[in-house]
């Protein structure tokens, strides 16, 4: 197991293996997305109170769970960077930033755009969509963190403490809609008992899902990839890749 | 394999910003916890917790034949309630496509003497319930059939 943490922590190794990797990801992601989404589209039933404008939660409900979710892939990052002082944990951090603020963006987006026809505004201040608009700031401020820094490896460490510190955020997104009044509904997929959606509805959102964790990870990976070239770009690995030399 | 020591002390200190910022965090938030909640439950108008003349939200599902609407304009007037009390509210707008009876809303507005709630916006407030309509009649059928007292005076909660 250390072996491969230690393997985990060398570029060059990290970019031949995720080239590996990522053809496969990336095709069971389209699939899945375009399965799910034609499924959803075309195939699901209306709701029986939103008729047809429920339809946007296959992308909705996606984008936000990985918002999420892909925060804590960022703080977990930033931990190992600290701790371990990984240079590969560092780049993984940084690559999360700009993917989790993209993710967060479209469920805010598509949240306003479904708010619209249901609850009869775009937006409103309730304790759901005001902590997932700091989600999006905490993610915007890793970003510019780290880019304030002309010391790479000061960034890393502030840029780690503040997604460390903004980790709270994330159990409050999840249950600001059971502490507190809001407009936002409750979850309709739930862990412990039978989910409120019913399973001709669940089953393509479940692809969309699937789809959309694989989308945020080839995203992440090309991410990561593009980063390490650019940070390594003096190494003779990447001065063989540039040439096309092939080990 | 023990850890070394520096890390050890590394992976302390990362702990603590994780526990101190969660206990901080979530001590504000239960100083704050009244002025988090978007709207006012009715029970909580009826008790007087709400300051009159100021603008405020009142949230509860709208009482079920309470809808009146104005003869050639916009106006409507409706009760929701919270199951424990009741507030009427008075609006001239366009309504939203799923307000009816039954469902829950979100109205903002000033409270007035007579304490009826006049809204400058009314909201709708969906449920997490998501079904096909034939399995939302199927499910209103048997609900029929098992409760022979429905609908004469008591109420489904």
């Amino acid at each position: 197991m250390w072996s491969f943490f230690h393997k985990l922590g060398s570029p060059r190794w990290f970019y031949q293996i995720s080239g590996r990797f990522l053809p496969w990801i990336s095709v069971t992601a389209v699939s899945l997305l375009v399965v799910g989404t034609i499924w959803g589209l075309a195939f699901a039933p209306e709701d029986f109170k939103q008729g047809n404008s429920y339809r946007i939660m296959f992308v909705h409900v996606p984008t936000a769970m990985v918002a999420l979710v892909g925060y804590y892939v960022m703080a977990a990052a930033g931990a190992v960077s600290l701790i371990w002082r990984m240079k590969m944990a560092d780049v993984v951090m940084r690559s999360c930033a700009p993917i989790g603020a993209a993710m967060t963006f479209l469920a805010l987006l598509s949240g306003a755009i479904w708010g619209k026809p249901t609850w009869g505004t775009w937006w409103v201040w309730d304790a759901r969509i005001t902590s997932m608009l700091v989600l999006l700031f905490l993610y915007l401020g890793v970003i510019a963190l780290y880019e304030a820094y002309d010391n790479k490896v000061a960034a890393g460490r502030a840029c780690a403490v503040l997604s460390l510190v903004g980790m709270v955020n994330i159990p409050i997104i999840y249950k600001s809609v059971d502490w507190w009044y809001s407009l936002h509904q409750p979850a309709s997929i739930k862990l412990t008992e039978e989910s409120t959606i019913h399973s001709s509805m669940l089953q393509p959102l479940l692809f969309t899902a699937a789809g959309f964790y694989l989308f945020y990870a080839t995203a992440l990976l090309l991410y990561i990839r593009a980063e390490l070239v650019f940070r390594e770009q003096n190494t003779r690995w990447v001065r063989d890749l540039a040439l096309g030399k092939r080990d | 394999m023990p850890m070394h020591p520096q890390r050890k002390q590394r992976l302390m200190l990362v702990a603590f910003i994780v526990v101190f910022t969660s206990v901080a965090i979530g001590l504000m938030l239960y100083a704050l916890r009244g002025n988090i909640n978007l709207f006012y439950p009715p029970a909580e108008i009826a008790a007087g917790k709400v300051p009159q003349g100021a603008s405020i939200r009142a949230g509860g599902m709208v009482v079920p034949g309470s809808v009146q609407r104005g003869t050639d304009d916009l106006s409507v007037t409706f009760r929701v309630t919270d199951y424990q009390a009741e507030l009427v509210v008075s609006y001239s707008g366009i309504l939203p496509d799923l307000f009816a009876e039954g469902e829950g809303i979100v109205a903002a507005g000033v409270l007035d003497e007579q304490g009826v709630l006049q809204a400058t916006e009314v909201l709708a407030k969906h449920d997490e319930n998501y079904m096909p309509p034939e399995v939302a009649d199927a499910l209103a059928q048997s609900a029929e059939a098992s409760s022979t007292d429905y609908g004469q005076g008591k109420t489904p909660e």
